[in-house]
């Protein structure tokens, strides 16, 4: 795709600020991601995940800083970058009384595709999602796993170089979540980045790599076996998120 | 704006839409019901008063009064009343609208050339019920005295009346409140039902998430709103033309001016309207507020715009209310068109404040739109 021999960093955050009020959301993010990475943001309930996902989708400005995703500035350019990147919401978004088929077209219009390039879009996305045999069924009947994946074909329409996916397989069940792992690491081979968060320490485990967030700060950063050294032997990961959850209680 | 883009709104729209028949039928059915109601049920040309008389002469010429005034069309005559109590009694009650009440010496007086006092009881408490009732009875009264006069003069062409005044109403020659009516339904319903689904739609899409799925996208707020209201722009169309044509055949309304003309301008006002129900829905989170928030526009809409109460008989501050309304400019507008057979060249003010509604809405609704999530 995008040229996946390209490592360079596709997401660089500096200094990320964003405040509420008397409140800071995210306070002085840092992070570089580099393209064809599965980048997970792990932390408690009101650490900034979601927060610094809606800047980095140009749908909040920051308040101090600078993000600049698949090549555009999110506070300057938040257009181009809605034009390049996906992002799946925790809710499932799409509609329901619509047609799987419906929706995958509805999706590839709205990212401006026509012709040919949308046939052959719509047909990758059925292919690639395992969405074919279920494609004259309407949304709102899939099961939790069907829909996940028709989430992710509709964001991932335009070929976007990367991907955010909030809370993406939250109530889904464990075949199901395996499938939709899979689904995520052949995006990555073939050169998408995903930004993925998670309250499921096991899938962690299964990131390129990974930032605990705490209070809008970054505790740890790394490779989830290098997060572990930082706090010490013999933690897990789920070890270290209830800590991080205790100490901001 | 991109057509692929803005295509691909319009036609989820369409898809949406008939995906839920039972809003559309109801889209299509309370047209027609309004018309019906409004055009069988409302009248304000009250007539048929029950009414008693208390006849104290029963004289010919006692009888030919009553049969008079009952021959206008406005009373009708009930059981006779026994004493003036038992008159007002009835009135009282709510038996009889109105009393006749004639003294004893009502024929004999006549005869004498004495001038002699008939009393008409009429229930005021509805004046738009009770007015034409009580025109009616001063005018057989006075038709009474010039006749009196004439005959006592010989019968000659001695007196003639000074004034002839001669009233010829336009437009209603019959004064049938359906024909004004059924216009003006037109206007109120294609406001009221766009104004509460526009409103309610674009609510929806942020109440079931799918706006933020859409707002992650390279689509324009234009687009997003365009896209929303192009399919209501020919729902509006089609209850226009239904109840013009029912209009037509059940309640007889001529339409006298330019059809297309007409058209033409409705597009402004139906954009208007649209524009407004994007508004409306930028004013709440969810369905239950945004309902709420559009009866601050509804009522008023009845209430002020002329459909239903002349705005010649308001207050100026109600009258400047309403033409903060779209509805009170675009029912001048229709009245003119079907009723008088004028054109837009008649009725260029209200179409031109039509288009200005038309685009301070779209934009006020576009601008508070965030395409951005709070």
């Amino acid at each position: 795709m995008n040229g996946a021999a390209d490592r360079g960093p596709v997401i660089e955050v500096q200094g990320l600020v964003k405040r509420f009020g008397a409140f800071a959301a995210v306070d002085g993010l840092s992070i570089a991601i580099a393209q064809g990475e599965i980048f997970g943001i792990l932390g408690p309930n009101g650490s900034g995940k979601t927060t610094t996902i809606r800047i980095l989708c140009g749908l909040m400005d920051p308040t101090e800083g600078t993000a600049i995703v698949a090549g555009a500035d999110v506070a300057r350019e938040p257009d181009v970058v809605k034009s390049r990147i996906g992002y799946m919401s925790q809710a499932f978004g799409l509609y329901r009384d619509l047609t799987v088929d419906e929706n995958l077209d509805f999706y590839a219009g709205v990212y401006g595709l026509s012709g040919a390039r949308r046939e052959d879009r719509v047909a990758w996305a059925k292919q690639a999602m395992r969405l074919g045999e279920i494609s004259t069924r309407l949304a709102g009947v899939l099961s939790g796993g069907q829909k996940q994946r028709l989430a992710l074909a509709s964001a991932m329409m335009h070929e976007p170089r990367v991907v955010f996916l909030d809370e993406p397989t939250a109530g889904v069940d464990p075949a199901a979540r395996r499938l939709f792992w899979q689904i995520i690491r052949e995006r990555a081979a073939e050169g998408t980045t995903l930004i993925v968060t998670t309250h499921y320490m096991d899938e962690a485990e299964r990131f390129d790599r990974l930032a605990f967030l705490s209070r809008g700060r970054v505790k740890a950063i790394g490779t989830p076996a290098e997060v572990k050294a930082v706090f010490g032997t013999g933690m897990t990961l789920e070890d270290i998120f209830v800590s991080l959850q205790e100490s901001d209680a | 704006m991109n057509r692929a883009r803005l295509l691909s709104m319009v036609r989820k729209e369409f898809v949406q839409m008939r995906r839920d028949p039972a809003t559309l039928r109801l889209m299509l059915a309370v047209p027609v019901m309004q018309l019906l109601i409004f055009g069988f049920a409302i009248r304000t040309d009250v007539r048929n008063l029950p009414t008693t008389v208390f006849d104290q002469s029963q004289t010919a010429q006692s009888r030919e009064l009553v049969q008079r005034l009952t021959a206008t069309g406005n009373f009708v005559l009930t059981a006779p009343a026994l004493s003036y109590a038992d008159a007002l009694s009835r009135v009282d009650r709510g038996t009889a609208r109105a009393a006749f009440v004639i003294p004893p010496d009502y024929a004999s007086d006549l005869k004498r050339g004495r001038t002699t006092a008939v009393q008409v009881l009429v229930d005021a408490s509805d004046p738009t019920a009770s007015q034409n009732a009580i025109a009616a009875a001063q005018m057989v009264g006075q038709r009474i005295a010039v006749e009196t006069l004439q005959a006592r003069l010989g019968g000659s062409a001695a007196l003639r009346q000074p004034v002839d005044m001669r009233v010829r109403p336009l437009y209603n020659p019959a004064l049938k409140s359906s024909v004004f009516v059924v216009p003006g339904i037109i206007g109120m319903i294609l406001s009221n039902i766009l104004i509460i689904i526009t409103a309610l739609s674009l609510v929806r899409e942020r109440e079931t998430g799918t706006l933020e799925q859409l707002i992650v996208t390279p689509l324009a707020r234009s687009e997003i709103m365009i896209g929303k209201i192009a399919p209501y722009v020919l729902i509006g169309y089609v209850q226009m033309t239904t109840v013009l044509v029912v209009g037509h055949l059940v309640f007889k309304v001529p339409v006298r001016g330019p059809l297309l003309e007409l058209y033409v301008a409705t597009f402004l006002f139906i954009v208007a309207n649209l524009g407004m129900g994007l508004f409306i829905s930028t004013l709440g989170r969810n369905q239950a507020q945004v309902t709420q928030s559009a009866f601050l526009f509804l009522l008023p809409n009845v209430l002020l715009s002329g459909f239903m109460f002349p705005r010649e008989a308001m207050p100026d501050p109600a009258r400047w209310a309403g033409n903060l309304l779209p509805l009170t400019h675009y029912l001048q507008l229709i009245r003119g068109i079907v009723l008088k057979g004028v054109g837009l060249r008649e009725v260029w003010p209200q179409t031109l404040a039509l288009l200005a509604f038309a685009i301070t809405f779209f934009g006020l609704s576009t601008l508070r739109f965030r395409k951005t999530l709070e």
